[in-house]
């Protein structure tokens, strides 16, 4: 009875064959899509006194709120500004980049992007306006970024990252150590602070407390590799160095990994995971890399907890972590009319309101010295004055270092070193030489 | 097409006692109708499948045969270099191993538990729907949520896991260090969403199996156990192997789990749980950008994918037909089997084989029968014999 049901195998295999294959394309052909949180500035192309209407698409929280976009609106009734935001940068660069690669098409007037994007869109600069040079605007290492070999300009800068160091008080209190704000700073070294001083800072805590005194040995070493000029590639050339010889980049790798496994100052979370957010409420560690923009994670994760502070410090120098762009994308209908919108928003007015909107510590020499950003105080940070501390450690960045198109691919390997070691105990000679390994996989 | 259709029996009817006198229009469009509408009837899944299956798979094709860039769009042809730079990538590998083991760990197990469940939801259970509807809650829940509540769970230092191990004295497991355990953790948020819906398809098909089996089983004094092995699992073999397929599909395009797995999503430090999938999104959109190589890296998982479905397919179907009559033909058949080679044996005037008292096939191995009758002993095991589906008839 049930063999009569049966149709005979061959045919059942042939439909089970098709089967499988109509249903891995159908998931293959979905798999492609990506969220899209774009949409299309529909301009006309015609004259400057028609109506338009202006795509402005960015990520997180760049201060642009509706009042400050109303007042361009007002100043030009032509123009209907509409404002898209993807939730995290990461959303934001993917939209972005397939866009792109599909001719263009659906992107806004203006794109926000990543310092850390640069490299790889500045390989294609014919895909980005070139934006006229506005002389003075902005620190000039911030011009430099977004400024190609051939000296196109193809992005107008909004905030940047200067780091300080951000610290419990309460916990250092408790161990005895130093912890006022000006102390602190003294304790880690001053302005000759140096990362053997902040280690050993953080070997007196440790010893005194048990805790670990830094959240992740790769958060630690980002900030120590933002501080070389070249970390990974010919600065001439764009060529990338063989990190099996790169005697500077594996110094700060055993540097920081023999303060965070030998001396134990580590609490071994990995940054932006969950571990590392349950940490801020289980006082894993006591400081922390802090660029401008990290005040606002920090507080969304450690909640209620008080005591966090600010110190006006930075081991090795200034030190900048992150910042932002607006580009105007070639191929959009109006990039005469999206240019002028960007030069708006950049501007060292609307820049300091969106500072005072989000905190995004503005890249506009003139403003970073205004009244409005000094007078800029963080209650979640125990008062401190943040404004006045980011400002002064911005006057102590003396440059942004060069950045290639194969930065991130070998600076990703160094990081999965650095976390196999700190995170999953691996011995760290055997992590470099896999890392080596796994970067030369990498190069393009 | 209304309007030609009447024109067609007339036609019919005057075929015969005079040659047609001449085809009109209407004639040769119902002609046309006849033997076109059919075709068209059907075309709209061939040409959506067309559109939304077949061509992107021969562009997939096509661009993994050039040098191309996520920015910079195509460039050279290569031919099939991109298959060797992937091929050759240790990574791909480690992704295809990391793919498969998290598969096994999660589509075995849910089909398991999706089949048993929906045995119990096919009884007579008071508030049925309610329970019916129940299994298919977690499918409900969106992939990223389950992700990040499962993230909670599984965090090595303050996950919720670790430290409810802690209180009974079992030291903290590696969730993120372990490449055993992290793909253990995956496959968990795999199977919380997955084995409600397949639980459901499953219980569909066994609604539809027919009472009377089941009643006819009963005077045969089969118990629950048996009836679910003999009964139920025979008539939804179909089910099973679609059940089967699907599963495979899925758990061979693992993707979002992994990427809300840590704060990198591309398989941790040692990319010990990047399946290829998110390999795949990591060379085309990673920090390689090729699409020509991603392409390639899609070709090869669909061929993979077809492959390991013909597997599953095949083994379901041994197994769902074993399953169902394979105990009860083969005992029969050894039986009488092992009469006639006793009978044999006998007239043969050596020692009769007084083994194989339970009728196995297995323990008909371990004694030593005499010659003739081992190969019609060993059959009823194997499946490419004939013999068990013709007793049967």
């Amino acid at each position: 009875m049930l063999s009569s049901t049966r149709p005979r195998r061959s045919r059942r295999v042939a439909a089970a064959t098709a089967g499988i294959a109509s249903l891995a394309l159908i998931l293959g052909a979905c798999s492609g899509d990506s969220e899209d949180p774009g949409t299309t500035g529909d301009g006309d192309g015609e004259a400057m006194d028609e109506e338009i209407t202006l795509t402005v698409a960015t990520f997180n929280d760049f201060g642009y709120t509706e009042e400050l976009l109303a007042q361009y609106a007002d100043e030009h009734p032509n123009v209907t500004i509409e404002h898209v935001t993807a939730a995290e940068s990461g959303d934001a660069r993917t939209n972005l980049t397939t866009k792109l690669a599909a001719g263009g098409e659906g992107l806004a007037d203006i794109e926000a992007i990543e310092v850390d994007w640069l490299p790889e869109l500045m390989q294609y600069p014919s895909l980005f306006a070139d934006l006229p040079t506005i002389d003075g605007r902005w620190v000039d290492w911030k011009v430099e970024q977004a400024t190609t070999p051939e000296g196109q300009l193809i992005g107008y800068g909004t905030d940047i990252g200067p780091e300080a160091i951000c610290y419990r008080s309460d916990l250092l209190e408790a161990a005895g150590m130093p912890s006022e704000r000006e102390e602190v700073a003294e304790w880690i070294g001053g302005e000759g602070a140096t990362w053997e001083s902040y280690f050993e800072a953080g070997k007196e805590y440790t010893e005194a407390s048990g805790d670990a005194w830094f959240d992740s040995a790769q958060a630690t070493f980002q900030g120590m590799v933002n501080q070389l000029d070249a970390a990974y590639e010919d600065p001439a050339t764009g060529e990338p160095l063989d990190l099996a010889t790169n005697t500077q980049v594996k110094d700060l790798y055993d540097q920081v990994l023999t303060a965070a496994v030998e001396d134990d100052l580590s609490a071994g979370l990995e940054q932006w995971g969950d571990d590392w957010s349950a940490g801020f409420q289980n006082d894993a560690f006591a400081t922390m890399l802090c660029p401008s923009w990290m005040t606002g994670p920090i507080e969304e994760r450690a909640g209620s907890i008080e005591g966090w502070d600010i110190a006006d410090v930075f081991p090795g120098g200034g030190g900048n972590w992150g910042g932002s762009f607006l580009t105007v994308p070639a191929s959009g209908a109006n990039t005469e009319a999206a240019t002028e919108l960007a030069d708006w928003l950049t501007s060292p007015e609307i820049q300091t309101q969106a500072f005072e909107n989000s905190g995004t510590f503005p890249s506009q020499i003139e403003v970073q010295q205004s009244d409005e950003v000094l007078a800029y105080v963080n209650d979640f940070m125990s008062g401190a004055p943040a404004g006045e501390i980011f400002a002064t450690r911005a006057q102590s960045i003396d440059g942004a270092p060069f950045k290639g198109a194969n930065y991130f691919a070998i600076h990703a390997e160094v990081q999965n070193g650095i976390n196999r070691v700190d995170l999953n105990g691996e011995d760290p000679e055997k992590s470099w030489e896999t890392a080596v390994t796994d970067a030369q996989n990498v190069i393009q | 097409m209304a309007l030609l259709s009447p024109t067609k029996p007339a036609h019919a009817r005057g075929g015969p006692d005079r040659p047609p006198r001449r085809l009109g229009l209407s004639q040769r469009l119902g002609r046309l109708d006849v033997k076109i509408s059919p075709y068209l009837y059907i075309s709209p899944f061939f040409l959506l499948f067309a559109v939304v299956g077949l061509f992107p798979l021969v562009y997939t094709a096509i661009v993994s045969l050039y040098d191309w860039n996520l920015l910079g769009g195509q460039g050279d042809f290569v031919g099939m270099a991109n298959y060797v730079a992937v091929l050759q990538q240790p990574l791909f590998w480690k992704s295809v191993v990391n793919t498969f083991s998290i598969f096994l760990f999660s589509s075995v197990p849910q089909v398991i538990m999706a089949i048993t469940i929906a045995a119990i939801l096919d009884q007579n259970l008071r508030a049925a729907t309610f329970w019916r509807m129940g299994v298919l809650v977690p499918f409900v829940v969106a992939p990223v949520a389950i992700s990040m509540i499962f993230g909670r769970l599984y965090a090595d230092q303050y996950g919720f896991i670790n430290e409810v191990l802690g209180l009974v004295g079992v030291d903290p497991v590696a969730w993120h260090g372990d490449r055993l355990a992290s793909h253990f953790a995956i496959s968990t948020m795999v199977n919380y969403r997955w084995t409600g819906y397949n639980t459901l398809i499953f219980l569909a098909a066994m609604q539809a199996v027919p009472r009377e089996l089941y009643e006819a089983a009963v005077i045969d004094g089969a118990g629950r156990v048996r009836q679910f092995f003999s009964v139920t699992v025979p008539q939804i073999r179909a089910t099973v192997i679609f059940v089967v397929i699907t599963s495979t599909v899925g758990g061979m395009q693992i993707f979002d789990e992994v990427r809300m797995y840590d704060s990198q999503g591309l398989g941790g430090p040692n990319r010990d749980w990047m399946t290829t999938v998110v390999y795949l999104y990591d060379v085309a959109w990673g920090n390689q950008k090729s699409f020509g190589r991603a392409a390639a890296v899609a070709w090869l998982l669909f061929l993979l994918i077809v492959l390991i479905g013909m597997i599953n397919f095949l083994l379901t179907q041994r197994i769902a037909t074993g399953g169902g009559r394979g105990p009860k033909v083969s005992r029969r058949h050894t039986k009488r089997l092992l009469a006639e080679a006793r009978a044999a044996a006998a007239s043969h005037d050596g020692p009769v084989p007084s083994a194989a008292p339970g009728g196995t096939p297995g323990a008909g191995q371990g004694s030593p029968p005499p010659p003739p009758s081992i190969p019609p002993v060993r059959p009823p095991a194997g499946p490419q014999s004939p013999n068990p589906g013709e007793d049967v008839r």
